[in-house]
């Protein structure tokens, strides 16, 4: 929090510059979050939460942690952002525990990289308790207010790549000033946006939410490049008009994982509602195909790029030409609606269009729409503007985070929003920055892909581009990143105790089981063949056998009857009744047990069984890590490397990448640059 | 400045008359000391000025006089590395020079790795790039094309079969990634079956490419000599001399050569591998054309080029035309048919090139490879080049041919994991694992991977104590 030295030293700075007057100034804080969706809430929460004087500007205080699109949060990959998140002490993860109505683990039949969680949410719910926990949180005010400027000054002597400028306030549509020292953008689609249903445009943000029209041209003038994405939703429908017997229902499981590491699993085993599954057919197809012409994209009024892997019914028709069908998920909205969000058919066809092609659909042949499938345009930055950190290379103080970054989906903004909040905070506070890398997480992933490639999309996150995924796996989050959660601020003490000794009982536990020998003996031999598992032909490790595919750790319990009793603290737990409003985290049940809690034997299963492949993997990191920790000076100069080719020169010198590792990333440089920069960098080093 | 101090023999591996010994780093002084006794039995070395050359003698531990040398201490920072150096000179003779080098190691030094002494060099700042010409040529092979090893050592068909291997490996993890985010639209129903199939063909032929290997085939290990000139001159011919025996078709019919011959041979036990091309001139039909072509390819990838001209007719635009084409390379001009009645002679030749070919040196030959005649001259000139390093050394050769091998078999257990993963039934998403590792492996033949250890990787290709 500011002293009262500081406000003054802010408010004096801010009169210095022409212009400025006294009556303009409406607060001074450390930090100001732009819009108040799941970037934005997340980013707010991170500096509240460490001290800071935060305000969170939204258009509509009712609109807060909105879910505009899809009624779930999780998925393939999305579901690791979500848990990474969670382990570094973000929200997300928490809130959706708190309102799910549906859970499943995703891929279980497959390995254990790509075990992915998904929740079916309470729209309602999931906003209502966001914005419980924001309001409840010291330090942190909400302001409705649309944010149209960004107030800077002038810093002498900036580095290369830097325009020289650093963030004193923000100013709103009425004219007043708020002094702070960071800001993070969290704009989502609300910049500029256009929504397009067939010839029908309205100029408004989601759900017809009043758009923001000014902020783009105060970062132009800042020298920030703007670029224009799209991105869209499908209809709803009012569950009373659908047939679901002609759809096959889709459950969720029965013993349901929270999202949370600090969620009690007992907590969150509940009734839980079901999602339907229909397919398009022939009929969708050619409705769609004759219809084309009346396509705001395909008759070119929409000037943004639309996201690949999250395509609209139209271009899965135009694209999979030769696919017959293609599937279409019926999922509540809510506990409290009739809405039925209609997955997999994104739209912005007409309406009659729409209504035609809907109805082709088993199932949803009377459906009644409530609300038109549409998509919508937006302004946002090129990512390559940020660094790692998320804060602009031009700007000191002023991050970006969630779509206006390029992104696209709830996870991926809460996860960046998340990282720019902790960056603003550390920012404000004089402390080290904190970056996760490509070997650390998927957010690591995704935030490294949005400031060092070019994206010409909106960006989703996906598992193939994680390459380091059998380490990144959903269930280690904690053991990977609590550490950095607690540097951030955002993690407990008790927290961090706990997943140290987590780490410590696998670590143990692994080295005994493969240290422990069995003989092959008559009572092991009868043992095995009883778990239909091949007879021994020497004595063996525990180890070993648990990683037969038919043996866990669980089950070779019997011949191994020496465990060592491991006395656990209670795990650090969210509670879910009770006054959870400011999402502390207090002590769980203090128990001594024998047994290990099932995340831990899921953790020493894995660490086994995959041994050999969590080994090369690991030596693949060992790889990027030495390209990785080769970093480039900062004042380098690349005109000075007569060996670079043009294009190579070019783009690093727009890029200035970190690191060797993150050069080699960048398109347009090919490993032959990157050597003529290593002989470069040797050289001028001794 | 490093810290150990390292030492190898800097003259080649041939017998010659005297041997050099080099001792580089901060310890250098003192270690040649331990070993170098003065005519009168002392040891003086550490106290002598820098740049002299002092006469005395080694002896082994046990006293025993191993060699009469000569030793030059030159101290930092001038000197080679910009270190303390130390060079001994002694008589030639391998046995003497490798006791002599023991002698040195078991008195504190290390032996250098190849290139070791030009690394120190450059790194410690006494050559930069542009001086470093032998560094500048390794980045001009990197910018152009794929860098460190050198590629144009490798055969052309190795280079393409690589790139197919890769591109296969690439397409099956892509398909199995694809499956993994987008499982609605990409089946993995039957693929491990699929795959293991794949993956057999790629073992098979990484292990066929791994024979080549073993029988030094996998890169031109030689000098690779390209023949060039106009139709007609007689450059089959000259092959054929060369080869003693008659593996190219030799007509009086210009553009008889259509594609690249390429034949391994020695030259006063020189390795080379020299292509015979087709006659460059204004191809009149398609398949002449791409002889052309590849005739060009060739000399643009050679170690040496071999120009041949015909005395009978006169040595004219045309042939320095195609001369100025390759500016940098080294050439030895041949003026074949000096048993005909000669339209021309060596001294316009010469001439002619020094007006146009802005000063270079390049020799001229006349020969008659019909009667057999000049060809000896010619390989005198040859290993005079050799021993004066205008041409490189086998030791380069070796040294690529190892790590490509490394590099295949790597990739070989690489696709041996993968097919042990489908064997145990494991989850399709392992797969990409090991496949990816045999993708990067096999990079790293072809330059595409980047490694951290460049640097070291450049100087490696440096014979040892240079």
């Amino acid at each position: 929090m500011l002293n009262e030295e500081a406000r003054k030293l802010a408010i004096a700075n801010f009169l210095k510059i022409e212009g400025h007057r006294e009556r303009e100034i409406r607060d001074v804080v450390d930090l100001c979050v732009v819009g108040g969706g799941h970037a934005g809430c997340e980013a707010a929460l991170a500096g509240a939460r460490n001290g800071l004087a935060t305000v969170m500007f939204t258009v509509s205080v009712d609109s807060i942690a909105l879910m505009p699109c899809n009624p779930n949060v999780g998925g393939s990959s999305k579901g690791h952002l979500v848990r990474e998140l969670d382990a570094l002490g973000g929200e997300m993860g928490r809130n959706i525990d708190k309102t799910f109505i549906q859970s499943k683990m995703l891929n279980a039949s497959k390995g254990p990289a790509v075990h992915s969680l998904r929740a079916q949410a309470d729209k309602q719910a999931y906003t209502r308790s966001m914005r419980k926990v924001l309001e409840n949180t010291d330090n942190l005010m909400i302001k409705q207010a649309e944010v149209c400027e960004l107030i800077t000054e002038d810093i002498p002597d900036a580095p290369k790549g830097h325009a020289g400028k650093r963030i004193i306030g923000v100013r709103i549509a009425s004219g007043g000033v708020y002094l702070c020292r960071a800001v993070v953008l969290s704009t989502g689609t609300y910049l500029n946006a256009r929504c397009l249903c067939g010839e029908m445009i309205t100029h408004t943000g989601p759900n017809g939410l009043m758009a923001a029209t000014h902020l783009t041209d105060s970062l132009r003038a800042l020298g920030i490049e703007i670029v224009r994405f799209k991105t869209g939703t499908p209809a709803r429908m009012d569950k009373r008009s659908l047939d679901f017997s002609k759809m096959q229902p889709q459950y969720g499981d029965e013993r349901v994982v929270p999202f949370s590491f600090s969620t009690d699993p007992e907590a969150v085993q509940k009734e839980q509602v079901a999602c339907y599954l229909t397919y398009t057919n022939e009929k969708t197809h050619e409705i769609i195909k004759a219809n084309l012409d009346r396509s705001p994209i395909y008759a070119g009024i929409i000037e943004g790029t639309g996201p690949r892997y999250c395509p609209s019914i139209e271009d899965k028709v135009v694209k999979f030409a030769d696919k017959e069908r293609h599937q279409v998920f019926i999922e509540p909205e809510g506990l409290y609606t009739n809405e039925m969000y209609v997955g997999g058919m994104s739209s912005s066809l007409p309406e009659d269009v729409q209504l035609a092609m809907y109805r082709t659909v088993p199932g949803l042949e009377n459906c009644r729409i409530v609300r038109n499938a549409y998509a919508i345009e937006y302004d946002c930055i090129k990512a390559t503007q940020l660094h790692h950190t998320l804060a602009f290379k031009a700007v000191d103080g002023l991050y970006g985070a969630g779509q206006i970054n390029g992104s696209s989906g709830y996870e991926e903004a809460a996860a960046q929003g998340l990282l720019a909040g902790i960056n603003a905070a550390m920012y404000c506070l004089g402390k080290k920055p904190i970056t996760i890398d490509r070997s650390e997480g998927y957010l690591g992933v995704l935030v490294d892909d949005l400031v060092t490639k070019e994206t010409r999309e909106p960006y989703r996150m996906m598992t193939s581009r994680a390459e380091y995924r059998l380490l990144l796996r959903q269930d280690n989050a904690d053991l990977r990143l609590r550490q950095k959660g607690y540097e951030a601020g955002l993690v407990s003490e008790r927290e961090l105790a706990y997943v140290k000794e987590k780490q410590s009982i696998i670590d143990k536990e692994v080295e005994r089981l493969s240290t422990t020998m069995v003989g092959a003996g008559a009572a092991i031999q009868e043992f095995l063949s009883s778990l239909d598992s091949a007879p021994l032909k020497t004595a063996t490790s525990l180890a070993e056998l648990i990683s037969r595919p038919e043996l866990s750790y669980e089950s070779i319990a019997p011949i191994d009857p020496n465990r060592p009793e491991y006395v656990l603290k209670a795990r650090p737990v969210y509670r879910l009744t009770g006054d959870e409003n400011r999402g502390t985290v207090e002590a769980g049940e203090e128990k001594s047990k024998q047994t290990l809690p099932e995340d831990i034997i899921r953790q020493i299963d894995i660490t086994v069984k995959y041994d050999g492949y969590i080994r090369r993997q690991k030596k693949q990191v060992e790889g990027f890590k030495k390209l990785e920790n080769k970093l480039i000076d900062e004042d380098i100069d690349y005109q000075d490397i007569k060996n670079l080719r043009l294009e190579a020169r070019q783009k690093l010198e727009a890029l200035r990448p970190v690191s060797i590792g993150q050069a080699s990333r960048i398109s347009g440089v090919s490993p032959a640059d990157i050597s003529v920069l290593l002989i470069y960098m040797e050289q001028r080093r001794s | 400045m490093m810290r150990d101090t390292i030492a190898a023999v800097a003259t080649g591996r041939n017998a010659s008359g005297i041997s050099i010994i080099r001792v580089s780093g901060q310890e250098a002084v003192s270690i040649a000391d331990r070993v170098f006794v003065g005519k009168n039995g002392s040891h003086f070395l550490k106290n002598v000025p820098t740049h002299t050359v002092h006469y005395g003698k080694i002896l082994s531990e046990d006293e025993v006089f191993l060699d009469e040398v000569l030793a030059i201490v030159m101290r930092s920072p001038k000197s080679y590395t910009a270190e303390d150096v130390v060079e001994i000179h002694c008589h030639g003779g391998i046995t003497v020079t490798n006791m002599i080098l023991e002698q040195i190691l078991k008195a504190g030094a290390r032996l250098a790795e190849p290139g070791e002494f030009t690394k120190r060099a450059f790194l410690n700042g006494r050559i930069d790039l542009s001086e470093a010409e032998a560094v500048m040529d390794v980045i001009d092979a990197g910018s152009k094309a794929a860098v460190r090893n050198s590629e144009k050592q490798l055969a052309g068909h190795l280079k393409q079969q690589i790139l197919s291997l890769r591109e296969t490996i690439l397409h099956q993890t892509a398909f199995i990634e694809s499956a993994l985010d987008d499982p609605e639209h990409f089946d993995l129903t039957d693929y491990p079956a699929k795959l293991k199939d794949i993956a057999d063909a790629l073992l098979d032929q990484i292990r066929s490419l791994l024979k080549s290997a073993d029988e030094g085939k996998l890169i031109s290990e030689g000098i690779r000599a390209v023949i060039l000139g106009k139709p007609n001159v007689g450059k089959s011919t000259f092959l054929n001399l060369l080869l003693g025996q008659q593996k190219a078709i030799v007509t009086d019919i210009a553009g008889t050569t259509r594609d690249i011959l390429e034949e391994r041979l020695t030259i006063r036990d020189i390795p080379f591998v020299i292509m015979d091309t087709a006659g460059i001139r204004e191809a009149q039909d398609v398949v002449e054309k791409i002889g052309v072509d590849r005739a060009r390819e060739a000399a643009a990838d050679a170690d040496l080029l071999l120009y041949l001209s015909d005395l009978t007719s006169e040595f004219d635009g045309a042939d320095l035309q195609i001369l100025s084409e390759y500016p940098d390379k080294k050439k030895i001009i041949l003026l074949n048919k000096s048993d005909l009645d000669a339209a021309g002679s060596e001294q316009e030749v010469r001439e002619k090139i020094r007006e146009n070919c802005s000063g270079e040196e390049i020799p001229v030959l006349s020969i008659s490879a019909r009667n057999n005649v000049g060809i000896d001259a010619f390989r005198d000139l040859v290993e005079k080049m050799f021993f004066e390093g205008h041409l490189p050394s086998s030791d380069e050769f070796y040294i690529t041919n190892l790590r490509h091998k490394e590099a295949l078999m790597e990739a070989a257990t690489s696709l041996e994991k993968v097919e042990e993963s489908i064997r145990m039934d494991m989850p399709e998403d392992f797969y990409s694992i090991d496949l990816m590792d045999a993708y990067m492996s096999l990079g790293r033949i072809i330059g595409e991977q980047i490694e951290d250890d460049l640097v070291e990787e450049i100087f490696s290709k440096f014979c040892m104590g240079k």
